[in-house]
């Protein structure tokens, strides 16, 4: 536990809400930018989404055969590890369930390292994919999601720190073991739990 | 064992207000790691209650300096920001982690250049003070009294550019492209910090004077109050 700062009191508003995990604060309405590369032009025509690895039949999607799988929408939270963390907000696409099932997952498989166009990379344990907690998505408050948010299609993992919701999305590698990712390898945690606040390694 | 890199305590060794927004503060950090130039350390603050705020602050301090100095832009109703700057004093202890981030940092060994918006060059000064004879740099500000670090910037050479005001026989206006080209040689790793918008402007003006997208790294700052 740590010592009180001397004469910090802090904004709060209460009562604390309920959606917030501990160590973050309500954006409200902004959705910041955060991102360690420049940001791509991915041009829908060219761009596929792969998963290969530990499965039974390697998988690819191309943006039309993406948009002609039944649509799901997640209406929710999502927790930045810098600490902003917005409320009820909508993103639509697919369920990753749905691209799962069609590749058969070895049964040895057991974690995930996701792989962006522009070569960012982030690891997460298969079953944090599975069982309706994750999506690729291509809109975000009905529009199309803007190239800076990931755009034209990222992964949501809502309930985890929000940079394993990797932007411009185009692999999902299945692996019988954890192999970490950019920010990981760079002193992030392995899982990112915001309720538990798991945002370095160690935590 | 304890993390080295894990929560201490640091005690405040000197607030400076350089700026009219700001506060510089300099930590005594017990046992602390040898940062890169670039890397970053998170503060946290606990009330009575045990409420708690914590928040990313770049490294103004070259790896090998003494004390640890961390430059924070005070954000009107910044929650932490409002206490470091108006409430710290020499003295204070302060519980941090850090240093962080393996990717936006410089070893120092190999040409690089430097483009800071605002309160992004606080990263590049770690740069600069590490090894000026591989670092060239460029700082963008919209009031020459926002420009963190002037007199070591003035002093380096900097490339200073004041969007709102005419400065330094430069006038008033952007970062250009023609601006950044004598600063960049071919191979140099480049280092943008800024603002999100800041980040991708500056991200295409070197891409626009031929930087390869692998040797851009970006830091963008969200509002982290």
């Amino acid at each position: 536990m740590s010592r009180p700062t001397r004469g910090f009191v802090g904004k709060r508003r209460a009562p604390r809400d309920r959606r917030l995990p501990p160590g973050q604060y309500d954006i409200g309405r902004d959705f910041p930018v955060l991102t360690a590369e420049v940001t791509p032009s991915v041009r829908t025509e060219r761009w596929t989404m792969a998963i290969d690895g530990l499965v039974r039949q390697p998988g690819k999607w191309t943006w039309d055969e993406l948009h002609r799988l039944p649509q799901e929408e997640y209406r929710g939270d999502i927790h930045c590890v810098t600490t902003w963390s917005k409320f009820d907000t909508r993103f639509g696409g697919v369920s990753v369930d749905l691209l799962l099932d069609q590749v058969e997952p070895l049964p040895e498989a057991t974690h995930v390292l996701a792989t962006s166009t522009t070569g960012y990379t982030t690891n997460l344990p298969l079953e944090h994919l599975r069982n309706g907690k994750a999506w690729l998505v291509w809109t975000h408050e009905g529009k199309p999601l803007h190239r800076e948010h990931g755009g034209p299609v990222r992964l949501l993992v809502p309930h985890l720190y929000f940079w394993k919701s990797a932007k411009w999305i185009t692999k999902l590698t299945l692996l019988d073991h954890d192999e970490q990712g950019f920010w990981e390898r760079n002193g992030y945690h392995d899982l990112g739990d915001p309720w538990t606040e798991q945002r370095y390694q160690g935590d | 064992m304890t993390d080295p890199r894990g929560w201490r305590y640091a005690e405040v060794a000197e607030v400076r207000h350089d700026t009219p927004h700001s506060v510089t503060l300099c930590l005594d950090v017990p046992g602390r790691v040898r940062h890169l130039a670039g890397q970053h350390y998170v503060v946290r603050l606990t009330a009575e209650d045990g409420y708690r705020a914590q928040r990313s602050y770049s490294v103004a301090s070259a790896p090998d300096a003494p004390l640890l100095e961390l430059f924070v832009e005070r954000l009107e109703d910044g929650e932490v920001s409002t206490y470091l700057a108006d409430v710290v004093e020499p003295g204070d202890e302060l519980e941090i982690r850090g240093p962080i981030g393996g990717w936006f940092a410089w070893n120092g060994t190999t040409p690089a250049l430097g483009v800071g918006g605002g309160s992004g060059v606080v990263p590049l000064i770690s740069m600069l003070r590490h090894n000026s004879d591989n670092f060239r740099i460029a700082a963008s500000v919209r009031t020459a009294e926002d420009l963190p670090y002037a007199n070591e910037l003035t002093a380096a050479g900097a490339l200073i550019a004041v969007t709102r005001e005419d400065f330094g026989g430069r006038a008033k206006g952007r970062l250009t492209a023609q601006e950044l080209l004598p600063l960049y040689a071919p191979g140099a790793v480049c280092y943008v910090c800024g603002s999100a918008a800041f980040a991708e402007a500056a991200s295409m003006l070197l891409l626009d004077i031929g930087v390869p997208t692998e040797d851009i790294r970006v830091e963008r700052f969200g509002p982290s109050g």
